[in-house]
């Protein structure tokens, strides 16, 4: 079960959160936090999963942004990480080759994706 | 499109992406926050348009990581606006901002289930969608029905029938009751024989989340599922646009096969054939591409096939093919692979016996454990640690010990962790496990818990063949020049102990040692100078005859630690000092520390702890506890957590059978193990007919067997009390004892008769009887407990607890330890009702009858409707009452469906029953009811309740209720009663007298399991 999705940027800068288990919003502001800090600096060659408290997270990077998927440590992290790529593909399709600024003026758009 | 367009929203953005600092950010959005607060203040001025762009504004500030605490009214309540620009923007916001524990939902749930049930297909998209996000456990109780309906519906398109399918599926995480309709099941494999992918894909994963709770319900959507597989997986029967790089619904095979992994096994060979064709078709067919998504998706699938594969345990040849298969992907450059390379080979060892060709991959697994990303590191480490046994067992800790100086700090705990319980389980010989925990202080101190030293200690001590190797080895390390703390703790407690027994090889003298033992102290903490103190205590007792020099060295060191300003050294201090000077008493008081009790290692406990896994429980992991189940496993082949159990465990006879503490820490486990390594197995239905309840099913009496002989101690017969009972030795055959302390009289039908009357039995079994008497006056209530004990002995260690719900304040008066034989005590209990709630108060009962400790969980006949004083009302006082109550949610409104039919008198005399009294003639339609009646609770105190049924004489099974009073909790609460008691209600209530009153299923209340319908209660009520 996916647990949360977040979208950032380099900075850490969330461009997008939708959560799918109810937290506080200080939990949550922790959470993006520690999620950014162990993609950020990930090297391209390394795998795309990693582990997260007791889940693991899923995540791609596309250019300067983040796509994460929090999700249970048994499901099939290959079918996520094509999950992400299938919204991506979305995106790219709605705003016609999609970049960040897209997201960050047309951010009550993208939610209604997902 | 709608949305677009709203300028002040992109200047907004624009302003605060032109912030240059964090300062000037804030500045911007307080000032947004605060033009905005006001705009909301005065809402009449506000245009539809304005409203929505405020809201988004709070959002967009919201996601910048600002506190935003106003506005959620606002955003809710464009959730009931009539145009779809305003209503999509509520029903989005609402998702984002709030969650499911807020109160202001509660206030969305009326429009949300009119969008439902509309005709407006946007709109229920959605609603459902909202629902599908946050529903919430008050969303799943009011709503379940409706969204159940759009699945299954024939005029729905498929668009709205798959956002329904997801949706329920998100209800039914929060109380699996929405599901727990007749029929369901059938409907569900309808529902698989469905031809829109968009649909079937959802109704997929709805159905994974159904069986990995309840596969026996869903046996018939089995085959369904293998066509499913076979029509994506080998016609590739399926549209254009659900191909993704050319293959069919990666996604939705994922899913089909994720489901039948949770069916134990598939029985019918057809089935079986056609399933294992497509799996080899799957596993053969798949080839390493270019296009690196087509590569991920091919792989997914891949590995999901894999994954079913294991769990059904085909013929050798294709588990063969499976290994050789993972022992290529370990070996791949592409880095996603190897990891879920490792990851299942890991799996693998779990389930099947298959270690040997596993071992074969060792040294292609050692490099990943060098990798440099963290995650393949980790799986390198979790498979290593699984494949150990004695055979590889000191490579493989060498292996890790040698990399534990190169880890990362974020594995070195892990790593030390994992090689310690390595070379406890599986050393082939003591001296090795000495060697490799000093080593591993030694390389990675920081990273040692006192656990691992602890556990050395333990060791030396109970092997006196150890001893002095341990001394030598201490003494070694004593001479390096920087050690780490932990080390100087070991190496000063053993040589304290032990060190004497070198005393005769050169530079072992207790002189020498002493030197080097305090050339470390002033290095060392508070924590270390206490086991210090000791050894030079134990030194100067070793040491005969007396060297004065080394004497006074030691007492110049005890003196000045007498003033210290930690008690503990003080004291050790002064009263090493007080004995050294005593000689003789010195020598007993100081002798050898004798050998410590067998216990089981903290250290695997510890191990076992952090394994315990609170994602959702793994298809695997749930077969590994099936194999448990089918009675009469040997130990040895019981796969614990995540490590293979050994048949041998080297000489370290500290280390026990490793399974059976598994075993009682994984409650989710049936069996109980025994130290002769037998697992009985536990049925988890007793034969009998008297089953505790299905709230209370598996705390009560049927625990296992051997707890019940050889564990008085043992509280209750949880699976808690079980590693006592598997330490002790006697084997018990398993029906003797479980017959033993059986209830008598359903317990269930007991407290159902105790809810309609004040005075009756609630529980008995071959000892005691406990009775009630109940007085209950407004919202005060004044229950009697008799204990009778039925027996010639007297009863002991007689406890009584209460665990009331919140809403109720009660209070026990003193029960006594004992009953004395044949005697009755009386227990008051007083009941305050703060306020209205369905929720039910538990005795948590417990006695000892000889050896046997009995306890058992009741729930108290405290229920909503003892509070309820019947009221008969006038027209005149009716009418203006009800009109003044309007809408929700002081006025409820629901349509019942699923009503037990009852013609109407005797639904009129059920409601009398419950204290709601009908008033007849207030209504002109002969087909309605009206009752009233008075609630008292301390917050509502008295409360006129109103209850409007209207029937259809033509289809009995549905009715129309209408709930209203002053207070809207009670509203709700009053109707959710009302409604378990008209749905479903086993027997006709009014049976004179009957020795079991009617159960209406207010199980409900307290989310049964799905093992309700076992009920032989409610099944035998359904036959009459």
């Amino acid at each position: 079960m996916i647990r949360f999705i977040l979208l950032q940027n380099r900075q850490g800068k969330t461009r997008l959160a939708k959560y799918y288990v109810p937290l506080e919003d200080s939990e949550k502001h922790k959470v993006e936090y520690e999620v950014h800090r162990l993609v950020v600096n990930r090297d391209p060659k390394f795998t795309n999963f990693v582990e997260f408290r007791t889940h693991k997270v899923i995540y791609r990077r596309y250019a300067g942004l983040f796509f994460s998927l929090c999700v249970d440590i048994t499901d099939n992290e290959l079918a996520y990480l094509e999950c992400i790529h299938l919204f991506v593909e979305i995106l790219d399709h709605f705003f016609s080759n999609v970049c960040e600024l897209d997201l960050v003026f047309n951010f009550h758009k993208v939610l209604v994706l997902p | 499109m709608a949305l677009s367009g709203m300028r002040g929203l992109s200047v907004f953005i624009s302003d605060v992406r032109n912030c240059q600092n964090k300062e000037q950010e804030r500045l911007r959005v307080d000032k947004e926050l605060g033009n905005v607060r006001t705009r909301f203040k005065n809402e009449k001025g506000l245009s539809p348009y304005e409203k929505k762009k405020y809201v988004w504004k709070m959002l967009y500030i919201y996601m910048l990581g600002y506190d935003v605490d106003f506005g959620h009214m606002e955003a809710v309540s464009l959730i009931s606006a009539p145009k779809y620009p305003e209503k999509q923007v509520g029903y989005i916001v609402t998702a984002c901002l709030l969650n499911e524990n807020h109160d202001f939902l509660r206030l969305a749930i009326n429009t949300v289930r009119n969008d439902i049930i509309g005709r407006n297909e946007t709109f229920q998209c959605l609603a459902l969608t909202l629902v599908g996000n946050i529903g919430g456990r008050e969303f799943a109780e009011s709503l379940a029905a409706d969204v159940q309906k759009l699945l299954i519906s024939s005029s729905c398109r498929p668009l709205v029938r798959k956002k329904a399918a997801l949706c329920l599926l998100r209800l039914y995480r929060k109380n699996p009751d929405v599901v727990n309709v007749d029929g369901w099941a059938d409907r569900m494999a309808q529902l698989l024989d469905e031809r829109d992918l968009g649909v079937l894909t959802s109704s997929m994963s709805l159905l994974v989340a159904l069986v990995s709770n309840n596969h026996e319900a869903y046996w018939s959507c089995l085959p369904k599922c293998v066509k499913t597989l076979e029509r994506l997986a080998r016609n590739q029967d399926i549209p254009q646009e659900y191909t993704y790089y050319g293959i069919p619904s990666p996604w939705l095979q994922v899913k089909t096969m994720r489901a039948l992994q949770y069916f134990p096994t598939v029985e019918d060979p057809n089935t079986r054939r056609s399933l294992f064709e497509v799996l080899q078709r799957i596993l053969m067919g798949t080839d390493v591409v270019k296009n690196v998504n087509k590569n991920n998706a091919s792989h997914a699938v891949l590995f999901e096939a894999l994954a079913l594969v294991m769990h059904l345990d085909a013929e050798k040849e294709m588990m063969s093919q499976c290994v050789a298969l993972l022992g290529k992907f370990i070996a791949v450059r592409e880095p996603n692979i190897r990891y879920l390379g490792l990851e299942n080979m890991t799996r693998m060892l779990m389930v099947t016996d298959v270690q040997d060709i596993i071992k074969r991959h060792q040294a292609q697994i050692i490099t990943s454990l060098k990798d440099p990303d963290i995650s393949i590191r980790r799986r390198a480490l979790d498979l290593l640690y699984g494949m150990c046994d004695v055979s590889n067992a000191k490579d493989i800790v060498e292996e890790l010990l040698q990399y534990l100086s190169s880890a990362d700090f974020a594995m070195r705990e892990e790593l030390s962790l994992k090689a310690a319980i390595l070379a406890e389980k599986f050393a082939p010989d003591l001296s090795w496990y000495v060697d490799v925990i000093l080593q591993l202080i030694d390389k990675a101190g920081d990273f040692v818990s006192d656990d691992i030293w602890f556990r050395v200690v333990q060791f030396v001590t109970n092997n006196e063949d150890l001893q002095s190797y341990a001394a030598a080895k201490a003494r070694e390390y004593l001479n390096k020049p920087a050690i780490h703390e932990t080390m100087v703790k070991v190496s000063a407690y053993i040589l304290g102990e032990y060190g004497h027994l070198l005393a005769r090889r050169p530079g072992y003298s207790p002189k020498e040692l002493f030197t080097i033992i305090h050339e470390k102290h002033p290095t060392v903490s508070t924590s270390t100078i206490p086991i210090l103190l000791s050894s030079y205590a134990k030194i100067l007792m070793h040491t005969q005859p007396p060297e004065p020099e080394l004497q006074n060295q030691i007492w110049t060191i005890f003196n000045k630690y007498e003033s210290c300003i930690d008690v503990e050294i003080q004291q050790r201090a002064a009263e090493y000092f007080a004995l050294s000077r005593k000689g003789a008493s010195l020598m007993d008081i100081l002798a050898e520390m004798p050998k410590f009790p067998e216990r089981q290692s903290a250290l695997i406990r510890k191990a076992e702890d952090a394994e315990v896994d609170t994602a959702e429980q793994s298809a695997i992991k749930l077969r590994a506890q099936q194999q448990m189940s089918t009675a009469l496993v040997v130990t040895d082949q019981r796969p614990p957590n995540g490590m293979p159990a050994q048949p041998s465990i080297g000489p370290l006879s500290l280390v026990k059978v490793p399974s059976e503490t598994v075993d009682s820490q994984n409650p989710g486990d049936q069996g109980l193990t025994h130290p002769n390594g037998v697992v009985y197995k536990e049925d988890p239905q007793p034969p009998s007919q008297d089953i505790i309840g299905d709230l209370l099913g598996t705390l009560s009496i049927e625990g296992p067997p051997g707890a019940v002989a050889q564990s008085p101690q043992s509280a209750t017969y949880e699976a808690e009390g079980a590693p006592s009972a598997a330490d002790a030795a006697a084997l018990v055959p398993v029906g003797e004892e479980s017959g033993s302390v059986q209830p008598i009289g359903n317990i269930n039908e007991r407290f159902y008769a105790l809810c309609l009357k004040d005075s009756g039995v609630l529980y008995e079994d071959p000892n005691i009887q406990i009775g009630i008497k109940a007085e209950w006056r407004a919202h005060q209530g004044r229950l009697v407990l008799f204990l009778g004990n039925k027996n010639t002995a007297s009863l002991g260690s007689v406890q009584a607890l209460i665990l009331p719900p919140t809403h109720l304040k009660m209070e026990l008066s003193l029960v006594p330890e004992t009953i004395p034989p044949r005697a009755q005590v009386q227990c008051p209990l007083e009941v305050m009702n703060l306020r209205p709630s369905r929720d039910v108060a538990v005795l948590d009962f417990s006695y000892k009858f000889g050896p046997t400790m009995v306890n058992v969980k009741l729930r108290l006949p405290a229920v909503l409707n003892k509070f309820l004083q019947p009221i008969t009302v006038s027209p005149e006082e009716f009418f203006p009452q009800w009109r003044s109550l309007s809408g929700p949610p002081l006025k409820l409104q629901e349509v019942v469906r699923g009503v037990r039919p009852l013609p109407l008198p005797e639904m009129a005399n059920l409601f009398n029953t419950y204290r709601l009294t009908v008033c007849p003639g207030l209504d002109p339609n002969p087909n309605n009811l009206v009752a009233s009646t008075t609630f008292y609770s301390e917050t509502t105190r008295a409360m006129l309740c109103l209850v409007r049924i209207e029937t259809d004489p033509a289809d009995r099974t549905q009715l129309r209720m209408t709930v209203a009073s002053g207070d809207p909790t009670l509203t709700f609460e009053l109707k959710e009663f009302i409604k378990e008691q008209l749905v479903s209600i086993p027997t006709a209530p009014q049976r004179p007298q009957g020795p079991a009153a009617p159960p209406p299923p207010v199980a409900q209340i307290t989310a049964p399991p799905p093992a309700a319908s076992q009920d032989p209660g409610a099944l035998l009520a359904g036959l009459l």
